[in-house]
């Protein structure tokens, strides 16, 4: 048991934001290898046409779900270390609805157009102005805001919790669904194609 | 009359050849380049014991920004004087800013690779590009509110969150996947 390695102090802050320059380094070249630095192949996720925002967020999300999980089963990694933001249900479901009709509007979400900026995009460009412009409003307005911002805290929960599962079961039952999802995003863009004439 | 056929077949190759090594490539496979984001993210977990993000990046940067312009004002502020602190070191000597700084950079250098570096407008055949930059804009703006709101965007709460099985990040990603879906409709001029 000696991971996750930071919280262990292997290394001081210094040598912390070196490895988070590295692994944001490998975030935005698989963002940009999935073809998310285009905001035309993001939206298409919203029409049934291209489900690949879909496939590679649950792609993902299992990928590091099921390595965290048989890591910590394993005893090398201390999940307990490992930090869960604390849930607020209300304004985090509210917050999603915004960011949701932001994303089809924008046509990205923040990583998305940093991707799309640096590989030249305009659009990608002026979104990320939107989002400085935005998160200024959010706190200029932050007095007014703050009593529904804190509203419904629920602490730090986790599915398991919630469902009373087993860790394990709630995985592989994510698993299953993520499986489903894909079968499912496959044959809506059969289908998407077949009704636009091939293509 | 053979050779000059021959002549300008080979051209037209050489040609074609030339044009196909300066255009863009594929994109990978969707799972493939999810599955490589998905170790990044464990890499994430296993080594600093916490997950990606993005748009807190830019709260720091706006929060440095303000400190600098307006030091009383953003001190008074209840939501960016967290990202001040105490004042002893830059809000832009954050884990999140180094880390949105490395996409920045892996973006390009993904792009780069795959000739995929251009300067352009992003949008379907329908609009134009001014009221394409005006949405993109507008759509920015949104997403720093509700980002700000949901306590993160689609890396900080959905990806990460998502792998930690956390509540609210679950509850967050179905609202935002609702949330476009619902508001598509109206949007269908801009990208189909």
């Amino acid at each position: 048991m000696n991971a996750p390695y930071y919280k262990f102090g292997y290394f001081n802050d210094e040598v912390s934001l070196i490895i988070a320059f590295i692994i944001g380094i490998g975030f935005g070249f698989f963002l940009e290898r999935a073809g998310f630095g285009s905001s035309r192949k993001l939206a298409s996720q919203f029409y049934f046409k291209d489900m690949a925002v879909l496939k590679v967020m649950f792609s993902a999300i299992v990928t590091a779900m099921i390595g965290l999980y048989y890591l910590s089963v394993l005893g090398f990694v201390d999940l307990s270390l490992v930090y869960v933001s604390p849930t607020y249900i209300i304004p985090q479901i509210t917050g999603g609805l915004i960011l949701g009709v932001g994303f089809v509007i924008g046509g990205y979400c923040p990583g998305t157009s940093c991707v799309a900026a640096s590989t030249g995009k305009i659009d990608g460009m002026i979104y990320l102005l939107g989002v400085i412009l935005g998160i200024f409003v959010f706190g200029e307005l932050f007095a007014w805001i703050e009593p529904f911002f804190y509203s419904t805290p629920m602490g730090k929960i986790i599915l398991p919790e919630l469902l009373n599962l087993p860790y394990g079961v709630v995985v592989f039952a994510v698993v299953l669904m993520a499986i489903g999802a894909f079968a499912a995003a496959e044959w809506v863009e059969k289908k998407t194609a077949s009704k636009s004439g091939g293509n | 009359m053979t050779t000059i056929t021959d002549t300008i077949r080979n051209e037209v190759i050489d040609k074609t050849k030339a044009k196909a090594e300066k255009t863009a490539q594929p994109y990978w496979n969707p799972y493939l380049s999810g599955i490589g984001l998905g170790l990044v993210l464990l890499a994430a977990f296993v080594v600093m014991g916490r997950g990606l993000g993005a748009s807190g990046a830019f709260t720091s940067l706006i929060s440095a920004g303000m400190n600098a312009v307006a030091p009383e004002h953003t001190a008074a502020n209840n939501y960016f004087n967290e990202y001040i602190g105490d004042g002893e070191q830059s809000p832009l000597k954050d884990w999140l800013v180094f880390e949105v700084i490395g996409v920045f950079v892996g973006g390009f250098i993904s792009g780069s690779l795959a000739n995929r570096i251009k300067k352009s407008v992003d949008k379907g055949p329908r609009i134009g590009s001014h009221k394409r930059l005006l949405f993109a804009f507008v759509g920015g703006g949104l997403m720093g509110i509700g980002a700000k709101l949901a306590r993160g965007c689609t890396s900080g709460q959905a990806l990460t969150g998502g792998a930690l099985l956390n509540l609210g990040s679950w509850a967050f990603m179905m609202a935002v996947f609702a949330g476009a879906y619902a508001f598509a409709y109206f949007m269908r001029r801009q990208w189909t």
